[in-house]
């Protein structure tokens, strides 16, 4: 083995720069693209509007449309299938892709004993945690509009860049129908940013990959389940599956901002808490395995 | 490096109970301790993984509760070296080298030479052999320029070849100047390596200091062989500064210091027990060690701590 040149140089060239949560943020970016469940999150978002697509193109030419919003437009113009995406996939596709890294964005650094490794570098923990949080949204927000968009092209390939009908019954056009979808994937990213940082609280707390993505999976369930179970109407308006919806607001005509601006205020109730929670489990807690 | 009052309880367990030691630049210092004695537990703290119950830890004087700075200059790792399984060699040193910021991209290179990787760089960490992640973690630790190194047992688990050359490397790393706190459970490595130790037992260090003051401290032994051995016994007995005569495995065995032996000799001569061999017996880390961490340890400790002041 040979010697290296400056062994004990200690703490000189302060020169140069401290790393911060930029440098945290792009490794984090740079180590999801070598990861099974990135391509497995972000695949799943580009494929599932292609299959749908598959589907309307099959089933519409026997039946004809369903009986949920935008159904009839479905043959008419392609911009209508991510919105109908958007409402399906409220209930567990797009939480799951969400939480496939929310979830295990921590908990892996436990599971390969990393943790200990970049904690003794020259990066404070807070600095550690927002870069991987902000990873974290970041590839939320790549699948919801890999999947918004991959739903445009198929869509539009097969109903064609049509005039949309909103929810009021007024007739926009294609450009605008587009531009609204892409507000509407805007407004969708509320409800997500909150299931990200319940992936966070539970990837922090647990340590556990796997029971982090279940648990964020499940949490989002169960407020589908509050929001049909009798008696608990009231809860409806207040419940985060209910905010997967707020994006119908642009939709309408004048647009009714109420329902985004509640999801703002309700998805902060629930996301700053679980941030806050896991942001100080992270800062305090010991690293005693990885 | 100095630690002072360091505690660490999980409930009624305390897995670390007082720890205080010092170490000084340009030192090799062993802390040796059996398994669960806290030995891994003090090192985390010293890194600041984990928040002590009570104590402190100061690094070139600076806390590593209280920042990551106080980190400038050290470098490590506790356990077993670990890295992300799903990136390259480089990578993984690049990441480190990102997070470690200044210069460290810049020692790259060097430093995979310098532990013998630059050919399996490109090769993903999760294919390293445990000998190779080993080296690959003193590479990690070279990134940061290190004025002081914590090394928890890195020779365990390699083969001889392995155990040697990173034995070679700490050596080597050591005169070019690097202060070394070395945990190991390979004695005679220890005592290869290391001029000062601290022997933790059940959370508590029992011994502190230089190598050469515990051996000290524990007497010198002689054994001896003479033409009348049963005259020879009668004149160690009468002998000032001949001390705890017995007979072991047909020779005598006694405890004495330099001046003693020198008179004891004459008095043998004397006697007409002429001697056939006086020989100091050599006393190992090994044999101080199990006395300080096995049966009536505090009492040894007690009187080695004694004998070394």
């Amino acid at each position: 083995m040979s010697a290296i040149a400056q062994p004990a140089g200690g703490v000189t060239g302060r020169a140069r720069s401290r790393p911060g949560v930029g440098t945290v943020y792009r490794w984090e970016l740079f180590k999801l693209r070598y990861q099974k469940r990135t391509y497995l999150g972000l695949g799943a978002a580009a494929l599932v509007p292609i299959l749908f697509v598959l589907a309307i193109h099959f089933r519409h030419d026997r039946q004809g449309g369903g009986d949920f919003a935008f159904a009839s437009y479905l043959t008419k113009s392609g911009l209508v299938v991510p919105l109908v995406l958007l409402l399906f996939g409220a209930v567990w596709l797009f939480p799951l892709i969400t939480a496939l890294v929310a979830g295990d964005i921590f908990a892996s650094e436990d599971h390969n004993g990393t943790l200990k490794t970049v904690l003794t570098r020259s990066l404070e923990r807070w600095q550690i945690f927002a870069g991987k949080a902000l990873a974290a949204w970041t590839y939320a927000v790549v699948a919801i509009f890999i999947s918004g968009t991959v739903g445009v092209i198929a869509g539009c390939l097969q109903s064609g860049f049509n005039s949309v009908q909103t929810l009021t019954g007024t007739i926009v056009s294609a450009p605008k129908g587009l531009e609204l979808v892409y507000l509407s994937l805007l407004v969708y990213l509320i409800p997500i940013t909150t299931v990200v940082c319940i992936g966070l609280l539970l990837s922090t707390v647990t340590r556990n990959s796997a029971a982090a993505v279940v648990g964020t999976l499940m949490i989002s369930l169960l407020f589908q389940l509050i929001g049909i179970l009798p008696g608990l109407g009231a809860t409806v308006p207040y419940l985060l599956s209910t905010q997967f919806n707020a994006w119908q607001g642009l939709l309408r005509q004048p647009i009714d901002w109420s329902p985004i601006i509640r999801a703002a205020w309700v998805c902060a109730m629930y996301g700053i808490p679980a941030l806050g929670t896991a942001f100080l489990v992270f800062l305090r807690r010991d690293v005693a395995g990885g | 490096m100095e630690v002072r009052g360091l505690v660490k309880r999980y409930g009624e367990l305390a897995a670390v109970a007082g720890v205080d030691l010092t170490v000084n630049a340009g030192d090799v210092y062993g802390y040796l301790g059996p398994n669960g004695a806290g030995k891994t537990t003090c090192l985390r703290m010293m890194l600041g993984l984990i928040r002590p119950t009570d104590g402190t830890v100061r690094l070139f004087g600076r806390d590593p509760q209280a920042s990551v700075h106080a980190l400038d200059g050290v470098a490590g790792f506790v356990e077993a070296p670990t890295f992300y399984p799903y990136l390259n060699g480089r990578r993984n040193l690049e990441l480190l080298a990102a997070f470690d910021g200044f210069d460290a991209r810049e020692r790259i290179e060097e430093a995979l030479e310098t532990v013998e990787l630059s050919d399996r760089a490109k090769d993903r960490v999760g294919g390293y052999s445990h000998g190779m992640r080993q080296r690959l973690g003193i590479a990690a630790a070279l990134l940061r320029r290190p004025r002081l190194l914590l090394l928890d047992e890195p020779a365990t688990g390699l083969d001889p070849a392995g155990m040697r050359d990173m034995r070679l490397l700490i050596r080597r790393l050591a005169d070019e100047g690097i202060t070394v706190l070395l945990s190991s459970h390979l004695l005679a490595e220890v005592e290869e390596l290391c001029n000062r130790v601290a022997i933790v037992r059940a959370g508590k260090i029992v011994y502190e200091g230089a190598i050469a003051d515990l051996k000290r401290s524990a007497g010198a032994t002689y054994r001896l062989s003479t033409t009348d051995d049963q005259r020879a016994l009668a004149v160690c007995g009468a002998q000032p500064g001949i001390e705890d005569v017995h007979v072991v495995h047909g020779r005598i065995a006694f405890t004495a210091d330099d001046a003693a032996v020198a008179e004891l000799s004459q008095a043998l001569v004397e006697a007409g027990a002429l001697i056939q061999m006086l020989a100091p017996e050599h006393v190992t880390l090994e044999d101080l060690f199990f006395s300080l961490t096995e049966g009536d340890g505090a009492a040894n400790a007690e009187a080695a701590a004694v004998g070394a002041r």
